[in-house]
């Protein structure tokens, strides 16, 4: 049966079961992901199916992780190595970002890095610091990095796919409070672009466009917004690096209105160089300066105030609201 | 912080520059000290500073690693190390004639690095810091490839794959991981094949090398650690980085540590040998502290005169690595004043070459800035490639309107 339903996790687990099963060379590297599946249980069973030789339980040190999954990636493997969260990638950020990143342009193209890091990321899960944050704009501002987050099951299944096949390193951003979050995906359909953007609900007034954990929050601020009489359309990014301008860019020709939606920081955030990008390109299309709504310029905030840091739909659609007032 | 540029250089006389100097002498531990510098430490060694063989029970599990080396053999070993010191030298001359924009010299090191590399088989892996050169030297890697990041052409460039010698790391320690992670992969492969991560005094304080060392040691993993303590992390000397003598570390980690008289090459083929051996019979890690010193600067923008004795290098000078081997030779007939004279000749007519194919360096395309940054390909560096190009003909053009 081509088409099933389930969750994201599942989706992942199936992912990561499928590239296993197809390529010898893939190996799971991280913290627990072994026996126990992982934290989130997102490699559930690997191990069991694929031995300790290829689900590789390794010692708790990020660096060592990341650094050994290069010299791995340069004997031939193609490691997808797990961060158990977000807050816990720092470790590992001098490897990803001095030694993974730029090794291929440093020989001339003459090595390849394909390594995969996956990190859970977000809030709305109510833990405690560190297991919430929204790191993904360290990464895309890195060249040599590709950066990536799926919104649904599906993109799940297949996004994973293609960054285990892509021949650069693809930090993966799995939204972990979507992971129970549950969708048809068609495990032989032909997937689109894995860095393409997708338009996941068509209007005319105003474009959100959003990624991750925010596709959800954007398309309940749509459906909230259509009972008003407005017409929102919503935009799934997918990739952060690079980023889809020419989707964007169609888009807001169509709806000459743009507000980004993402957990990050509004400072310098994703949503920072697509407002300037798409401000250069559709500048006179727009009827409306492009907006920004996100997390603030102050560490993620105790899981009691998270509520109110998150954007949730009231934010979105009061940047909805003043985004059509011009 | 490894390699300072030459604006660096400039002297800042700030009252808090001072008060850092003299606090920080004001610390320095006693016993650290008598414990690392001031006692002559305990080294596996073969040829004495005089060129005499030793046989000890220092070096008897080792020694038998170098019983089939022939008299042609030590020729060869002197030989590299002669070819070695001249590339050094003629890297650090065109450094100085503004042909290089820095020189990382490995003066005083040959005999830990050749003694090393000729311990390697061509299957086994090398990960270099920057200033291998005598390892790359054994690996056949064409000396001109090293002097290219150090022009400014590029940032290594060559194909780590065909000589087995990946590209030079500068920040320091980080290639002392890529190493257990390569070797997790031959022991995957069942290969019959080590590998070898260098580093420094330096590097063994960076947290990336102690999980190289317990990633090595948990999966068992065929790396040989070859540290080249030369005594000065730039102008830090070992007392800032560590309390006990550097080998001792690894049976905190669970496998061997042996430290060998860094300036006798044949000790240091014997050791290498013995833990590449190790490694490929699936004994796992072995940490050698190669015992040496560095006799020049830590990069040609480096001025050691601020923080170390004439006494100590002078001291340094009388264990040189090439001296010792060449009266080891002269004492035993293994060579005549022919063979050192057509040596000569001949690492003069390396380092003309040298000279001659840095000076016809080309510098690179400017386009070459948004080449292989990608292996798929990225939108945006193809946006901004198209528009820079578009950015520089529109120069061309305006140029053919007059």
């Amino acid at each position: 049966m081509a088409v099933e339903k389930m969750s994201i996790a599942k989706a992942l687990n199936e992912s990561l079961r499928k590239a296993l099963e197809q390529d010898p060379k893939v190996l799971i590297m991280g913290e627990d992901v072994g026996k126990l599946g992982g934290v989130f249980r997102i490699t559930d069973g690997l191990q069991k199916d694929f031995g300790e030789e290829r689900v590789i339980d390794t010692p708790l040190a990020e660096s060592g992780i990341v650094g050994t999954a290069i010299g791995l990636a340069l004997r031939g493997y193609r490691p997808v190595v797990e961060i158990q969260f977000d807050g816990f990638v720092f470790p590992a950020y001098d490897q990803i970002v001095t030694q993974l990143a730029k090794m291929h342009a440093r020989a001339l193209g003459k090595i390849k890095l394909p390594v995969v890091v996956r990190i859970p990321y977000g809030g709305a899960i109510g833990a405690v610091e560190h297991h919430s944050e929204s790191p993904e704009t360290l990464f895309a501002h890195v060249a040599g990095l590709k950066v990536v987050s799926p919104s649904n099951a599906t993109d799940a299944y297949w996004m994973l796919q293609q960054a285990i096949l892509s021949d650069d390193p693809v930090i993966f951003f799995e939204p972990k409070r979507r992971y129970w979050d549950k969708g048809e995906v068609d495990t032989e359909a032909i997937p689109g672009e894995l860095h393409r953007s997708r338009v996941v609900r068509e209007g005319a007034d105003l474009t959100l466009a959003a990624y991750g954990p925010m596709v959800k929050v954007c398309l309940e601020a749509a459906a909230a917004a259509a009972e008003e009489g407005k017409s929102i359309e919503v935009l799934d990014l997918r990739s952060m690096s690079p980023v889809d301008f020419d989707g964007i860019q169609a888009s807001v020709e169509k709806t000459r209105r743009l507000v980004v939606v993402h957990e990050a920081p509004v400072f310098l955030g994703v949503g920072s160089e697509i407002a300037a990008r798409i401000t250069e390109r559709c500048f006179y299309h727009l009827e409306a300066p492009v907006l920004r709504v996100g997390g603030f310029h102050a560490p993620y905030p105790p899981a009691r105030l998270e509520d109110e840091y998150l954007p949730g739909l009231d934010r979105v659609l009061d940047a909805v609201d003043r985004s059509l007032a011009y | 912080m490894t390699v300072e540029s030459t604006a660096a250089r400039k002297p800042r006389r700030s009252s808090g520059t001072k008060r850092a100097a003299g606090a920080a002498s004001a610390a320095k531990p006693a016993a650290a000290t008598a414990q690392t510098q001031d006692a002559e430490p305990q080294l596996v060694q073969l040829l004495t500073p005089q060129g005499d063989r030793v046989d000890n029970a220092e070096n008897a599990e080792f020694a038998p690693f170098v019983a089939d080396i022939t008299t042609e053999d030590l020729r060869g070993l002197y030989r590299d190390m002669v070819m070695t010191r001249r590339f050094d030298g003629e890297a650090t001359a065109l450094q100085r004639q503004g042909e290089l924009g820095l020189w990382a010299s490995l003066l005083g090191q040959e005999a830990a690095q050749i003694g090393s590399g000729r311990a390697l088989n061509d299957a086994d892996y090398v990960f270099p810091t920057y200033r291998e050169h005598g390892v790359a030297w054994c690996r056949g890697v064409d000396p001109t490839n090293l002097l290219g990041m150090f022009r400014g052409v590029n940032h290594g460039g060559w194909d780590p794959n065909t000589n087995n010698f990946h590209l030079y790391t500068i920040v320091i320690g980080s290639q002392t991981l890529h190493a257990t992670g390569y070797a997790m992969g031959v022991a995957k492969d069942g290969a019959d094949a080590a590998v070898i991560a260098y580093f420094g005094d330096g590097a063994s304080s960076q947290g990336d090398v102690m999980e190289a060392f317990n990633f090595s040691a948990v999966y068992n993993s065929p790396v040989v650690f070859f540290c080249q303590n030369n005594q000065w992390a730039i102008s830090e000397p070992t007392e800032r980085q560590m309390r006990v003598p550097l080998y001792q570390r690894a049976q905190g980690f669970g496998f061997p540590g042996v430290r060998v008289d860094g300036n006798d090459v044949l000790a240091c083929l014997a050791v290498t040998r013995w833990a590449l051996d190790r490694a490929r019979r699936g004994e796992g890690p072995t940490l050698v502290e190669a015992f040496t010193y560095r006799m020049g600067a830590h990069t040609t923008s480096d001025d050691p005169t601020k923080y170390r004795r004439d006494e100590e290098t002078a001291a340094w000078e009388s264990k040189d690595p090439i001296q010792r081997l060449k009266a080891h030779l002269l004492a035993t007939g293994g060579a005549d004043e022919a063979f050192f004279a057509e040596l000569e000749a001949e690492s003069e007519a390396m380092g003309k070459r040298v000279r001659e194919a840095v000076r016809a360096m080309p510098d690179p395309d400017t386009m070459a800035i948004f080449e292989n940054v990608y292996a798929d390909g990225h939108a945006l560096v193809d946006e901004e490639r198209a528009q820079f190009a578009a950015y520089l003909a529109s120069f061309e053009s305006a140029e053919e309107g007059h």
